[in-house]
């Protein structure tokens, strides 16, 4: 590793750990630790939305996608960023009025059991930790290539630096860490797209022509269907994809960080734009990898072509810029574990512990040393299944907690809102049955059992077809939660006055 | 300068509403989901929501469905692009003309709201 690449990453450390020491002096209070006391503008948190969603599987992981696939790589970008329609549309608004700092106040809002809270807080922990151990490995794997060290302590440098900022600068470091983030990944994307495109003359028709015989794919590449073959699993994973982000808990926590639904609307069109522009960029991450790296050498570096955007750096601007471009993928890394952190403990400590165990009525003290014991948990937890997940295909870990995040939140935060006959039952199965299923198709698909020896956990044939399970399991959430309700028949319609008041004017 | 200034209304109303929180407390909810300008806030919203939803989730599985069963968004559209790429970037003009379509219209619903609010504080008071 060269001084120049030490440099950034110990600037890049550096920074982090400054934001949390000014920020650990405004995290008090409960409210503070998970919401950042609900001040950040739209600006603000539409960056920090922007930084939590850019993790390293869209900044590495498209730009290798792409790099590799063509067009099939960047139906990622293309449903990753029309999913923000379905957060604003009918999400965002509805869950700031609503909730408090998780997704169970929200839907508690209408549904006050204790039961329902547990199975909201369950299908959080489930989401967060897959997201959690993909990003883990990932990120382990990443530092092991760009830094020559060892796979293990990379895991426990990552995790030793996410549990600080969380612990000590709760979410007001979290928010600021993910802003800095995707500051520096928009610098970092828009520069290699620039010197891409100066490649090709600045004509984006000679890029097009160019790419039909830049790679062994010839004129494929540029069309569908290089790495999608089978309609029906294309058809699931673009459903998981454009519905599971208006369900992933870090996601969801973001809309609480702000004071009410019109900024937390104004937030979701910052988050929009960001986002979009970064997807329309990974095209030139992608196609210039492709064209003056290689595939050969793409494969090389990382089978799934997680260097393509690092390697592609190095090409085109040398060591500077490669160090640079890695630094950001390590703090892109770093922003979305410690967001992850803070959704998990937030239903550890504020559900299970502060609203179920002492029924709300744990005093602020207690609640900020269980928030601060349950980020340590969460953390130690993931770092475990981190190191013992090694060997395994981290792009399916991810799709997973879409996939769940679509089958068993979805369905019942749209109930909750919009349906006037939704009930308890309803919530109950509907989160459960989303969940299970998405968890028992997963277990005996390709991803798990394959024919081929060394594709995945087991060897056989996987006796469901699908890689991703989105197009069966978010239908029978949807079902779950409406039979559910159907056929336990207890009605409760003055609470959701209550909460269509609420969701529509922000009354409190 | 227009703009500022009607920005600002909303802005006083809110914080009147966190003032005079306890008294709303006891408005039953119920009162004003029956009540006509709520219904027909509730109503304006849906007519927008659920045509503007369905038509982007349409739009945006029409692509993946196009390039599974057909091979016809493969032909060239301008100079060496094809359509598939053509529709991929109609699906990030989409996007940020329904969002910004979508702030228009949640800024006057929030006029909407804010009017529910007020008219209830009105009320408060007579009581």
């Amino acid at each position: 590793m060269s001084a120049v690449a030490i440099t950034f990453f110990v600037v890049i450390v550096g920074i982090t750990l400054f934001i949390t020491f000014w920020a650990a002096k405004r995290t008090k209070t409960a409210s503070e630790f998970y919401t950042a006391g609900g001040g950040l503008t739209g600006w603000q948190n539409g960056l920090a939305i922007a930084g939590d969603y850019l993790s390293a599987a869209s900044f590495l992981g498209i730009a290798g996608a792409v790099a590799l696939n063509g067009f099939d790589g960047f139906f990622f970008s293309l449903g990753y960023l029309v999913a923000y329609l379905v957060v604003l549309y009918i999400v965002a608004e509805p869950l700031r009025n609503l909730g408090k700092y998780t997704l169970a106040d929200m839907i508690s809002a209408r549904f006050n059991e204790k039961k329902i809270r547990a199975v909201a807080a369950l299908s959080t922990l489930t989401i967060v930790i897959f997201y959690m151990i993909a990003q883990l490995v990932g990120a382990g794997a990443l530092i092991q290539l760009l830094l020559g060290m060892d796979y293990k302590i990379a895991v426990l440098f990552v995790g030793v630096m996410m549990t600080i900022y969380v612990l000590f600068g709760g979410m007001t470091a979290t928010s600021w860490v993910q802003i800095v983030k995707a500051v520096l990944l928009m610098i970092g994307t828009v520069i290699i797209s620039v010197l891409v495109l100066a490649k090709f003359n600045f004509n984006i028709f000679t890029m097009f022509d160019q790419m039909k015989t830049a790679t062994p794919l010839g004129e494929n590449y540029l069309n569908p269907g290089v790495k999608y073959k089978n309609p029906l699993d294309t058809l699931s994973m673009t459903l998981a994809l454009v519905l599971g982000t208006a369900g992933l808990p870090h996601i969801l926590m973001r809309f609480f960080t702000v004071k009410d639904a019109k900024t937390a609307r104004s937030s979701v069109v910052t988050a929009t734009w960001v986002i979009g522009i970064f997807y329309i960029l990974t095209i030139f991450l992608g196609f210039g990898a492709a064209a003056f790296v290689g595939s050969t050498d793409i494969i090389k570096a990382n089978a799934a072509g997680n260097m393509a955007a690092p390697l592609l750096a190095g090409v085109l601007g040398g060591e500077f810029l490669m160090s640079f471009v890695s630094a950001v993928a390590f703090a892109t890394i770093l922003a979305v574990v410690a967001g992850l952190v803070l959704s998990g403990a937030s239903a550890f400590a504020h559900d299970i512990y502060g609203q179920i165990i002492k029924k709300g009525k744990a005093t602020e003290k207690q609640q900020m040393l269980a928030a601060r014991y349950a980020s340590i948990s969460v953390a130690i937890l993931s770092i475990l299944l981190a190191l013992f997940a090694q060997k395994m295909n981290v792009a399916f870990l991810v799709s997973l907690a879409f996939c769940i995040a679509a089958s068993a939140n979805l369905p019942v935060i749209i109930f909750t809102i919009y349906w006037r006959k939704f009930n308890t039952t309803g919530a109950i199965t509907g989160m459960l049955s989303g969940l299970l299923t998405a968890l028992v198709l997963v277990a005996i698909s390709p991803n798990v059992i394959s024919p081929e020896p060394g594709a995945a956990i087991f060897v056989g044939d996987p006796l469901f077809s699908l890689t991703n399970p989105a197009l069966v399991s978010v239908p029978v959430g949807f079902i779950g939660a409406y039979l559910g309700t159907v056929l336990s028949r207890n009605r409760d319609e003055k609470k959701f006055a209550e909460v269509t008041v609420k969701a529509n004017t922000g009354l409190k | 300068m227009g703009n500022t200034v009607i920005k600002t209304v909303p802005q006083q109303a809110l914080n009147k509403e966190e003032v005079t929180n306890t008294t709303l407390k006891q408005v039953h909810y119920e009162q004003i989901s029956e009540s006509e300008e709520f219904k027909h806030l509730v109503k304006r919203k849906r007519n927008f929501l659920v045509p503007f939803s369905i038509f982007f989730l349409v739009f945006y599985f029409t692509l993946p469905i196009l390039t599974s069963y057909t091979t016809i968004l493969n032909k060239a559209a301008v100079g060496g692009i094809s359509w598939a790429w053509v529709f991929a970037f109609a699906q990030f003009i989409m996007t940020w003309v329904l969002c910004t379509v979508y702030v228009k219209k949640a800024n006057k619903f929030d006029q909407m709201s804010d009017e529910i609010i007020e008219n209830l504080e009105q009320g408060d008071q007579r009581l």
